[in-house]
């Protein structure tokens, strides 16, 4: 098995706490890997970690045969990751058209001349991804891609949550890291997105997923494996079913009896 | 947004007519001739007063948002419409010097204030040194119209001077964010006062004369002659003026509705996303806020040789204010917008006489009034539509 990507040894200090203490991670292509552990263990940091948001202060990160450790956000975006965030970080005046194409910098023509002066040139670009962003949209929810150009400010959360995924997905990423995708929806809504994640996947089975997550509903029903961390390190590793048994892991959660 | 009609934004359903919109113009047309061309000051204020009124009535039977979506839907019409009237108004005022006067300064003040969008509206770098920049565009047309450079050049070398002096704050600028970046800028314009008091080539406190503008060989400041029809010789200035306002207006247009636009509304709205998704934001916050001087240097360079006359004082922190509440007032990102703010905020004061020593206080109540009751400015900017008109 070759990997997409591998962390080694990851370390990260905030000041005085270590947020993520060795912490070791290899995902295949095309797995679904789910990352658990309680509030603080490090999830969201490993996420800012390889996205290049916050350094390592030590380890390695290499993806898709490219070291890629301490790389700044858009070399590692341009290598083919692409993330959403635990609070939904869509631009809210900007229509569902506009916040996707932000996730597809690295494909548009971003030339001065061009953009400003060969106009038929600019369309021809516009409407073939106007074509591909609705194409996107309308496998997660129809109704959405009727509404290209309105602003997402009006959509409710679920909505949101699809237009982000889109955002992330549109520029055909080799990784997906989806920081709690259900935070903030009820029970209904988070099902209904779990589904057009499974859908995203039966579309492209060359993707692959990491999924931080705290609904194990989710977890349990989506993902190959799961990592579960706790105050920065790896405490279990393994499919759902066996980790959910593991009693250091359920020490984590519920604490010691 | 605040509006809860489903079809706003809509490209298929919801479109208006240019009709609300021409009508609109034409009545504009009217009443700013009226407004122009009156002098006793109960006249005025009546016209005022009765502008408040129309406008707010307007506004609250939703026909302000009719107009703004009819231009929105329209624009080339509705530019063509705008240019017709403009030139209306200026065949109509055509021997009045002080009018025309005014009229220019409305012309290229909107073209600063573009750059100024460039720069606030759409990358979101906020620049209190507008005047400064202006000076510096009317300091080169100084400088340089006694020499024998083409005075065509010389608008652009303003321009260029103007991104290029500019771009020593740059460093500061995409090192600090929001209010840190601005209160860089604020230095600058004092310092930039300053340097013009105590420079004696550039003329000190006293400034210097600006030579009026040639072009192939016709001398802008000499009244235009047909027979016995005699034109002000600011006719020469308008038209300069307007094709300046037209050029910019279509940049700036095009730049908003292209990928360029949507990468400075990225890094505005959320510059953490936009970097990870691949955004370079110090190579768009530069582009914006070069492109931004640029423009209002280009403005600045033919204000001066309007003017006849730079110095310290034109160009001081005050009016680096005033441009940018015209930004707030007129809806930032909305370029019509402008152009309305941009006649209140310098026509209002110069027609009321009586309030003259009072105006600071009128643009503060009307910026203070505009976010308190419509926060988005007179005219919001609508959803980016990347060609008016298109349907999928």
């Amino acid at each position: 098995m070759t990997a997409l990507i591998e962390a080694r040894g990851l370390v990260r200090r905030f000041g005085g706490v270590i947020a993520l203490d060795g912490f070791d991670l290899v995902a295949a292509p095309n797995e679904i890997l789910g990352l658990i552990g309680p509030n603080g263990s490090g999830k969201t940091t490993f996420f800012n970690m390889i996205t290049g948001i916050y350094g390592a202060d030590a380890g390695s990160v290499v993806f898709d045969g490219a070291d890629i450790t301490n790389a700044p956000p858009r070399a590692i975006y341009r290598a083919g990751i692409s993330r959403t965030f635990q609070r939904s970080r869509l631009s809210l005046p900007l229509s569902i058209f506009d916040n996707i194409m932000i996730g597809n910098h690295k494909r548009l023509n971003q030339g001065i001349w061009f953009n400003l002066v060969r106009r038929a040139d600019f369309k021809r670009e516009f409407e073939e991804n106007y074509h591909a962003a609705r194409a996107l949209v309308d496998v997660f929810e129809p109704a959405l891609a009727d509404r290209m150009f309105e602003p997402v400010a009006g959509l409710p959360m679920i909505d949101r949550r699809r237009i982000e995924i889109c955002r992330a997905l549109i520029s055909a990423p080799k990784l997906l890291l989806l920081d709690e995708p259900s935070a903030g929806m009820t029970h209904e809504e988070t099902t209904e997105l779990m589904d057009d994640i499974l859908l995203v996947r039966e579309h492209n089975k060359a993707l692959t997923i990491i999924i931080v997550e705290h609904e194990m509903s989710v977890i349990e029903r989506i993902t190959d494996r799961c990592i579960v961390l706790n105050f920065g390190r790896k405490i279990a590793e393994g499919p759902y079913r066996d980790v959910a048994t593991n009693a250091q892991v359920q020490e984590a959660y519920l604490g010691a009896a | 947004m605040s509006e809860s009609d489903p079809a706003v934004g809509q490209v298929t359903t919801g479109r208006v007519t240019w009709c609300p919109g021409l009508a609109a113009l034409a009545f504009a047309t009217v009443y700013i001739i009226a407004l122009l061309g009156a002098e006793r000051q109960w006249v005025i204020i009546a016209l005022l007063a009765f502008g408040i009124v129309g406008a707010g009535t307007a506004g609250a039977f939703g026909l302000l948002n009719s107009v703004n979506r009819s231009f929105a839907d329209h624009e080339d019409s509705m530019g063509l419409f705008a240019i017709a009237a403009a030139l209306v108004i200026a065949t109509w005022f055509r021997e009045e010097h002080f009018v025309l006067l005014l009229v220019i300064t409305v012309l290229l003040y909107t073209v600063a204030t573009l750059g100024l969008n460039v720069q606030f509206g759409y990358a979101g770098v906020l620049n209190f040194a507008g005047a400064s920049f202006f000076g510096i565009g009317a300091y080169t047309s100084a400088v340089l119209n006694p020499t024998g450079v083409p005075h065509l050049l010389v608008l652009l070398t303003g321009g260029v001077l103007a991104a290029l002096v500019g771009s020593i704050l740059l460093l500061p600028v995409l090192r600090t964010r929001g209010h840190y970046a601005a209160v860089v800028t604020i230095a600058f314009a004092l310092l930039f006062k300053t340097f013009l008091e105590v420079n004696d080539v550039l003329g000190g406190p006293q400034g210097m004369q600006v030579k009026g503008m040639r072009l192939l060989g016709w001398s802008f400041n000499d009244n235009i002659e047909f027979g016995n029809i005699t034109l002000s010789f600011y006719v020469n200035y308008f038209l300069l003026s307007l094709m300046l306002l037209i050029g910019t207006f279509g940049l700036v247009r095009r730049l908003e509705r292209s990928w360029i636009g949507l990468n400075l509304d990225a890094l505005r709205l959320d510059e953490t996303a936009a970097g990870c998704f691949g955004l370079n934001i110090a190579r768009w916050k530069i582009t914006a806020f070069l492109i931004g001087n640029f423009l209002i240097g280009i403005a600045g360079a033919l204000f001066g040789m309007v003017g006849g006359f730079v110095g310290p004082n034109n160009y001081t922190f005050g009016d680096s204010l005033i441009l940018v509440s015209i930004l707030l007032l007129g809806g930032i990102g909305n370029p019509w917008g402008l152009l309305v703010a941009t006649f209140i905020v310098v026509v209002v004061p110069e027609k009321l006489q009586t309030i003259q020593e009072y105006r600071f206080l009128l643009y503060a109540v009307l910026v203070i009034g505009v976010l308190l009751f419509r926060p988005e400015g007179l005219l919001p900017r609508p959803v980016r539509r990347y060609f008016p008109g298109w349907r999928p």
